[in-house]
């Protein structure tokens, strides 16, 4: 089992991942054909202004609405991202299979960072209760996609930190994160293709054609 | 106006005086305390606009002001035959009066004024206590209708045809509303049919059928021939014309989000389009173009289905086709600039405004009124061929070629001018 | 877990027989016909990458006066307003009922001002106002559209205007008009179909229904700032269009073709419009895009950036300042739809000696309200128009302004029934009134 986790499902999630996001982007360029006034809308300008600004923490009136959510929302995605990426024993495998290497973070603070995301998505998923205009349009699935993405976390952690059988957390942790790997260009984890895309639009409309800024 | 009927009109005009003075504007504003929008014959030899003398309007003509006078007064216009007419009103009745002659009936109010091709036919839509209708020369229809919104004079100028509203309808009445109450009327006679829509009509060349655009259901419209929808339903349709000289009715329809042109319902070219619109037949009537949008955004002129391969950003106005048909041209419009495109290649030269092209008898050159900053030029073949002035208005070619007739407003006189070809061109 | 274990206050009930008649006729088969084919045929790539990027976040309710102002229920924020339809839609593959469909109309029509202010909250920049404009689709295409919207609707198709004004009405009431302004500027005129004009100006219906002395001030200004213009005595003068609205874009399209064919066939060189928000949009936007054009044929200027040319270059000069306080409706269809918002607030400095203000502002200010088509859906839905914008309310008075400038018809209309709804004590005036009381009149121009 953990040959398989370690190996095919691997490459099977990351084909899967790759193949389904080349997918997903060659359709949306087939269908913005459709939807005539995109093309004609998209400014590289306004739409770079437009992500800029969404991208930087509190640079937008909404974001500084909500300091805690903004916070956790930015630090929930940088640590998505990175902790996998520089994780120590990630880089340890790949570097094992195919000599390539990078810099890594600490132990400790691969450790603080992942605990971040899991308590992130705990506050994700508390505000999903709590908040009546985020719980009336909570779907079954939205709790879904909060555990696909944090399970890859929670079990590295315990797997890390030994919590019950190592063989089979690791074994878990691999399924769970091949599972979000393949989750990502198929539901609406699929945000991260699209949103550079949504937001340039956007940016696009408000400063290209409108004359406004959209933030 | 038919082509041979205005060449035989040109025949007799003045073409042997180089230059005349025709009118002195400036004294008309020293003798009037308002001198409204100016009027040219089609042959130079007269100007006329609504003055106003003595708290009183009328018409000046070269100079002469009519003997009517009125309280009001709109719509003044040289029919095609040269004849001066204009909506007038005295004592809250009013009427068409032409050549300082009011016509007889008076009317509660009188609108769109309408001259045949030959200007045999001047009609208009009036009101009258009894409701709405049509006056053809001095005649009102019998009939009257809740609401009429169109006048369509026939080529012959013997009929006339308009959207009627037949049954009356309460405000926010959506359900009486919906079982169509709208027609259209032929010579004061609606069509047995009624629509949730009458638009736009025409009449063909004989006279004996009218095709409009109609709306049968509130997604559906179509092309109803003497009150006989086609059985094809389309999202949209635009104004029909018919073939000259034959019964085929020619428009374009919407359908599964592509425009085509369809003649008696079926397409008509084999390919769609963004847009299509102001389909034209050659004089000849052989050729048909339109202007279609070949993509969105992108304009131009399509040739019995053949788009020209320059496109426009802006705008492309109904195609002009020269007398012998083998060339087309429209005035076009790229980045706010206007000028002219001429079978797909627009001139180098681009303008604030431009009107329609004037071909030559055989297609060979191109004119056209434009106008750069604050003064009017005139263009030939692309070429500014004349020093700026006030105001210009269409040029005429003389019916051999030769010569082409100017009317210009300079140094606040109108002149009446004939040029040679060669010496503008030279 | 989800919405279903929410517990939420019934909505009152509002009768309207453009919806509860026409339900009757309503099958579950015609239905799903109609949603499928309208998501399947006429949305695209925004439709689809918005159904699969929203993340169901809320955070977007912040936005919507709706939600503000009805006590945050989550019932009208903009994703619960998509939840409660679209998602619904699709998830059903179209199988609704007619009741259902009864309800999208409602919240897509008239609890949606189609303001966009959404868009500038939403993190992944969703246009949720699209998403209800499909909705509004399908309900046309259903035929559950609210009554009195039908009707303007249905006013747009006969008379190619929205109030029923005949074509004869129209250029009588242009006519009087121009009496009227010559009896203040001697040289007024309002010149009918002069081609080759510099400008037509085109106004919405309700001017020359209701409203005609508004057509007189134009006529008077013009004369003032000497400007080359014309008017229409043919169909194709009026610039409103509600149809964009209702979702009955042949009907749309129409209206808008006959506006720019006028201005094509009068050979003017800019069309300026007067103070109307949706009017901008229809013209600038929906119009021209649903028929081919990227642009208007023609440019079209709003009356705010008219104004603001005729008082910068002079050729309209102030006499004397309006001194009462003022505020601003900022309409949205010109300030967040075209960055409009500085030139207004420079036009109001030019002529107006005390302003306050408002907050939010510019293109974070709210709607009226009324704009969007909503106010167009008549009496019936009065009420809950005026209670869900209680925030504007709330910042109106935060102002202690006496007039509320409100360049938009709409926002006209709206911000009088909030005044009266939370008893404001305070006044709506257009620009244009506000340059009449401010113009200077030379007096070789002015009427003894």
């Amino acid at each position: 089992m953990y040959n398989f986790a370690s190996g095919p499902l691997v490459w099977i999630a990351f084909i899967v991942f790759v193949g389904g996001m080349v997918y997903q982007f060659v359709t949306l360029l087939r269908s913005a054909k459709k939807d005539k006034v995109i093309y004609p809308y998209m400014s590289a300008k306004y739409g770079l202004r437009s992500l800029l600004h969404w991208l930087i923490p509190f640079a937008t009136t909404n974001m500084r609405l909500r300091y805690e959510t903004t916070i956790v929302t930015f630090a929930f995605h940088l640590c998505l991202i990175l902790v996998p990426i520089f994780l120590t024993a990630h880089v340890a495998m790949v570097s094992f299979g195919w000599g390539a290497k990078w810099g890594t973070l600490s132990d400790g603070a691969a450790d603080w960072l992942t605990i971040l995301v899991v308590l992130a998505a705990v506050f994700f998923l508390v505000r999903r209760w709590m908040l009546p205009e985020v719980r009336f349009v909570t779907n079954p699935s939205d709790y879904l996609l909060l555990a696909i993405a944090a399970a890859p976390f929670i079990t590295g952690f315990m797997a890390h930190k030994q919590w019950f059988d190592y063989e089979t957390m690791v074994v878990i942790h691999m399924i769970s994160g091949a599972v979000m790997l393949m989750a990502i260009p198929f539901t609406r984890l699929s945000h991260m293709l699209f949103f550079p895309f949504t937001r340039a639009y956007m940016g696009s409309e408000f400063g290209a054609v409108r004359h406004v800024k959209d933030w | 106006m038919e082509q041979a009927a205005q060449e035989k009109l040109n025949d007799a005009w003045d073409w042997e005086i180089p230059s005349k003075l025709v009118a002195d504007l400036d004294d008309w504003r020293e003798q009037f305390s308002e001198v409204q929008e100016l009027v040219v014959s089609q042959d130079g030899e007269r100007i006329a606009a609504i003055v106003k003398a003595d708290d009183a309007l009328t018409v000046c003509v070269n100079g002469d002001t009519w003997t009517s006078t009125f309280e009001k007064a709109w719509a003044l216009h040289f029919g095609p035959d040269g004849r001066l007419a204009c909506i007038v009103m005295n004592d809250d009745e009013w009427t068409v009066a032409q050549e300082d002659e009011p016509w007889e009936e008076r009317y509660d109010y009188v609108w769109n004024l309408r001259f045949s091709p030959d200007g045999s036919g001047v009609a208009a839509n009036i009101r009258t206590s009894d409701g709405y209708g049509v006056v053809l020369n001095g005649e009102p229809w019998d009939a009257k209708f809740l609401q009429m919104r169109s006048c369509e004079i026939s080529p012959d100028g013997l009929s006339v045809a308009g959207n009627v509203q037949l049954e009356a309808l309460s405000e926010g009445d959506i359900f009486t509303f919906r079982k169509g109450l709208w027609g259209l009327a032929v010579n004061g006679e609606p069509w047995d049919a009624h629509f949730l829509n009458v638009w736009d009509s025409v009449f063909s060349d004989d006279g004996a059928k009218v095709a409009a655009e109609v709306r049968i259901e509130p997604g559906l419209q179509t092309i109803a021939v003497n009150g006989v929808p086609w059985p094809e339903t389309f999202r949209a349709v635009w104004q029909p014309i018919f073939v000259p000289g034959s019964h085929d009715v020619v428009a374009p329809g919407l359908a599964a989000g592509a425009w085509k042109l369809l003649m008696n319902g079926k397409p008509l070219w084999n390919r769609s389009f963004a847009q299509v619109w102001h389909q034209t037949f050659s004089p000849d009537r052989q050729r048909l173009a339109a202007v279609v949008a070949s993509s969105f955004g992108r304009w131009t002129i399509a040739v019995d289905g053949d788009a020209w391969k320059t496109t426009f950003g802006d705008a492309v106005l109904p195609p002009v086709f020269s007398p012998n048909g083998r060339r087309v041209a429209a005035v076009v419009k790229e980045n706010n600039r206007w000028t002219i495109a001429v079978d797909g290649i627009p001139w180098p030269e681009d303008f604030d405004m431009v009107w329609d092209p004037v071909f030559s008898p055989d297609g060979g050159i191109v004119a056209a009124r434009a106008v750069q900053g604050k003064e009017f030029y005139m263009v030939l073949n692309g070429k500014v061929i004349s020093l700026g002035c006030a105001k210009l208005w269409d040029p005429v070619f003389s019916p051999d070629g030769s010569q082409l007739l100017l009317k210009a407003i300079e140094f606040g006189r109108l002149y009446r001018k004939v040029v040679p070809i060669k010496q503008l061109l030279a | 877990m989800g919405s279903p274990a929410m517990k939420l206050p019934e909505l009152p009930i509002v009768g309207d027989p453009g919806l509860d008649e026409n339900a009757k006729n309503l099958t579950p088969e015609r239905i799903a016909e109609v949603i499928n084919r309208v998501i399947d045929r006429e949305t695209a790539a925004r439709f689809r990458v918005y159904m699969n990027t929203c993340v169901h976040c809320g955070l977007c309710s912040d936005a919507c006066h709706w939600f503000l102002s009805n006590d945050r229920d989550p019932r009208f924020s903009p994703v619960g307003k998509v939840k409660q339809t679209v998602w619904e839609m699709l998830r059903k593959k179209g199988r609704v009922d007619p009741d259902f469909i009864k309800d999208c109309s409602r919240i897509a029509q008239t609890e949606c001002n189609m303001c966009r202010r959404c868009s500038m909250y939403c993190q992944v920049g969703i246009d949720v106002a699209y998403m209800l404009l499909t909705v509004r689709r399908i309900c046309h295409e259903l035929e559950m559209v609210p009554q009195f919207m039908q009707d303007t609707v249905n006013s747009h198709a006969v008379t190619l205007n929205q109030m029923w004004v005949k074509q004869d009405e129209w250029i009588d009431t242009l006519q009087w008009q121009e009496e009227e302004a010559k009896s203040e500027v001697v040289t007024a005129r309002i010149p009918l179909d002069k081609e080759g004009a510099d400008i037509f100006y085109s106004v919405i219906a309700p001017e020359p229904k209701i409203l005609a002395q508004l057509i007189g001030n134009m006529a008077q200004i013009m004369a003032v700032a000497k400007i080359d213009w014309t008017m229409p005595s043919f169909d194709g003068w009026d610039n409103s269009n509600m149809a964009m609205y209702s979702g009955d874009f042949e009907t749309m399209g129409r209206v808008e073709r006959a506006h720019h064919e006028a201005a094509l066939k009068l050979k003017v060189k800019r069309i300026v419009m007067g103070e109307c928000g949706h009017a901008f949009r229809g013209a600038v936007y929906d119009g021209p895009k649903w028929l081919g054009w990227l642009e208007p044929p023609v440019p079209v200027i709003h009356a705010v950036d008219f104004y603001h040319e005729l008082i910068t270059s002079g050729r309209i000069k102030i006499a004397k300042k309006f001194d009462e306080p003022v505020t601003v409706q900022e309409p949205c269809n010109i300030v967040r739809g075209r960055g409009l918002g500085a030139k207004l607030r420079e036009i109001i400095h030019a002529t107006c000696s005390d302003f306050r203000p408002p907050e939010p502002s510019f293109e974070h200010n709210y709607c009226c309200g009324a704009g969007g088509g909503v106010i167009n859906c008549g009496p019936p839905w009065k009420t809950s128009r005026v209670k869900g914008n209680s925030v504007k309310a709330e910042q109106l008075a935060a102002t202690k302004a006496h007039i509320i400038i409100t360049p938009c018809h709409n926002c006209h209309s709206g911000i009088e029934d909030i005044i009266s709804g939370y008893k404001l004590g305070m006044h709506v005036k257009f620009f244009s009134e506000i340059l009449m009381e401010t113009m200077e009149i030379p007096d070789e121009l002015r009427a003894e």
